[in-house]
């Protein structure tokens, strides 16, 4: 069981047991304390969830549900950010390029930073505030009103049903609605740049796929299995920890969003560096 | 066996050695920090008894019943349910003593994303998938129709009041037969009237479906509805156990602020 000191609390023991702990002492000890509860706690919370992922029993009509959850009521806000994306990139990029005469560019290189970039960051970081924010609110306030203990006591692995199905879910399910913004993020592109110019679809997107390569793709799509699992497993883990009280629900998904959200682009900085190294 | 923090109120109680003990805890030690909850708590449940556990607010009722069903581990101490020792258990052992044992929650805790039916289903689909659509639909009505809310099979629990809720999480617990039924508060936040149908209720599952129980609470009422047996919970131990009537007649100043 999880146990965060306060320092007042700390303080008593340090009292108690005789120790004159200086209050720079006791604060630091307490935070190592917190910290090292934390990172126990979010260790055994992915062996669980390991465990419980290569079970025998999978519950398939839950995983499902949750894929239609997490994927098609996402759709909508998918494709206005993806959409958005390419129009604002492109209205920012093409003075530039006519400025070097390097129009015919466009295309290409709204192509190459939409599926490379910006499409799968921007979208995991959409889909951190919605996605675990809402597993974080949900199974917080099943953690809250005793849901989580009512399935753990009548032996209906709470872990198996609530966290594997929605971790696997995120994880499938958030790779596709990168592609798909990224879809919708050319199209946008193709209406930005033909306010100020002319130019057919079939063109625009014959150019923005003439020069992408395998290399362009596969690093994107292998980090956005990253970035749905890690926004699945940081909603889940906030929501199925959080504390007593329904105050702490809204901590719960407050903070699965923030660590969500830094740990996409945590995530993103590695992968390029990983991308670099096997590129050069 | 006598417990040793127990005190009988009279000489003559029921001889209970002599019925099959279901739970049996003994020196049951659990701390929160540096709060003590529990401290050498000892209890047997027999076979077939309604248990009420009285006690103040904080008394340690809840941890009691939440250490002998797996949800906290206890510091030190023995909880022996059906001859088993629950602390030694491994994961799939507890899995099937869970399923032995049924547990009601103070608010009842349906899954409010499920209808009443499902809220049913969803643990007899996982604990007896052998049984075919039909024959889990007839136990769902089954139940239900004991509960009297044959007619709130598809509602959804935020449509149901306290007390409704309360017996569709009864129900949730009996549809998968469990031997021992342990009620935490089961009276807690509901008017006199439906405090009452909701002890009488208890009594009846335990006639018809020959469960044993526990029953935590600090209502009388539903102590005095219920209880074949009492214990007084006093600072995490058992201070006093003895039948209704010895309670009832009790000078002990503790017992008299509880049966004014």
């Amino acid at each position: 069981m999880k146990i965060n000191i306060p320092i007042s609390k700390a303080k008593e023991i340090a009292k108690y047991n005789t120790l004159k702990l200086s209050e720079k002492a006791i604060a630091k000890t307490v935070i190592a304390n917190n910290f090292l509860t934390d990172f126990a706690d979010a260790v055994l919370f992915i062996t669980r969830f390991v465990k419980e992922t290569f079970s025998r029993k999978f519950e398939v009509r839950e995983f499902f549900h949750q894929c239609f959850a997490i994927g098609y009521k996402s759709l909508s806000l998918v494709s206005v950010i993806g959409f958005i994306m390419g129009f604002v990139l492109t209205l920012q990029v093409r003075p530039t390029l006519v400025n070097f005469d390097a129009e015919a560019l466009l295309p290409r290189m709204v192509a190459i930073s939409l599926i490379r970039e910006i499409g799968p960051v921007i979208t995991a970081l959409i889909c951190a505030g919605k996605v675990a924010s809402s597993m974080g609110a949900e199974l917080g306030s099943m953690k809250v009103t005793e849901q989580i203990e009512a399935m753990e006591v009548s032996s209906t692995h709470p872990m198996r049903f609530l966290v594997v199905t929605r971790v696997l879910a995120a994880t499938l399910m958030i790779p596709l609605l990168i592609m798909y913004a990224d879809g919708l993020g050319l199209v946008g592109s193709w209406f930005g740049s033909n306010i100020k110019g002319d130019v057919s679809f079939v063109l625009f997107t014959s150019q923005a796929f003439k020069h992408l390569e395998f290399i362009d793709f596969l690093p994107a799509v292998v980090k956005s299995f990253f970035f749905g699992g890690v926004i699945g497993l940081v909603g889940c883990y906030k929501g199925y920890n959080a504390g007593r009280g329904t105050e702490s629900v809204g901590k719960a998904a407050n903070s699965a969003v923030v660590l969500a959200s830094l740990l996409v682009l945590i995530v993103d900085m590695i992968a390029v560096q990983v991308t670099d190294m096997i590129t050069l | 066996m006598k417990m040793k923090q127990t005190e009988s109120l009279l000489k003559d109680l029921p001889q209970t050695d002599s019925k099959e003990t279901v739970i049996e805890i003994e020196n049951l030690r659990k701390s929160f920090g540096t709060q003590k909850v529990l401290q050498d708590f000892s209890l047997k449940l027999y076979n077939g008894e309604n248990l009420v556990v009285l006690g103040k607010s904080g008394s340690g009722k809840s941890v009691l019943i939440k250490c002998i069903v797996g949800l906290l581990k206890p510091d030190s101490g023995m909880i022996k349910v059906f001859d088993h020792i629950v602390t030694d258990l491994t994961v799939g052992e507890w899995d099937k003593m869970r399923q032995k044992i049924g547990f009601l929650f103070q608010n009842g805790a349906l899954y409010d994303s499920m209808t009443v039916k499902e809220n049913l289903e969803f643990p007899l689909r996982r604990i007896k998938g052998h049984l075919k659509q039909k024959e889990m639909d007839a136990k769902i009505e089954e139940v239900l129709e004991n509960v009297g809310l044959l007619d709130a099979l598809y509602k959804m629990p935020a449509q149901l009041s306290g007390g409704m809720q309360k017996r569709i999480s009864l129900a949730r617990t009996l549809v998968v037969d469990p031997k021992i039924i342990l009620y935490d508060e089961p009276t807690t936040g509901l008017d006199p009237v439906t405090s009452d149908e909701i002890s009488t209720l208890i009594n009846d599952i335990q006639k018809k479906y020959k469960t044993s129980s526990i029953i935590i609470t600090h209502d009388i009422e539903c102590a005095r509805i219920t209880a074949d047996r009492l214990v007084m919970m006093q600072d995490g131990k058992a201070y006093k156990e003895g039948n209704l009537n010895q309670f009832e007649k009790s000078t002990d100043k503790i017992i008299k602020l509880f049966f004014k």
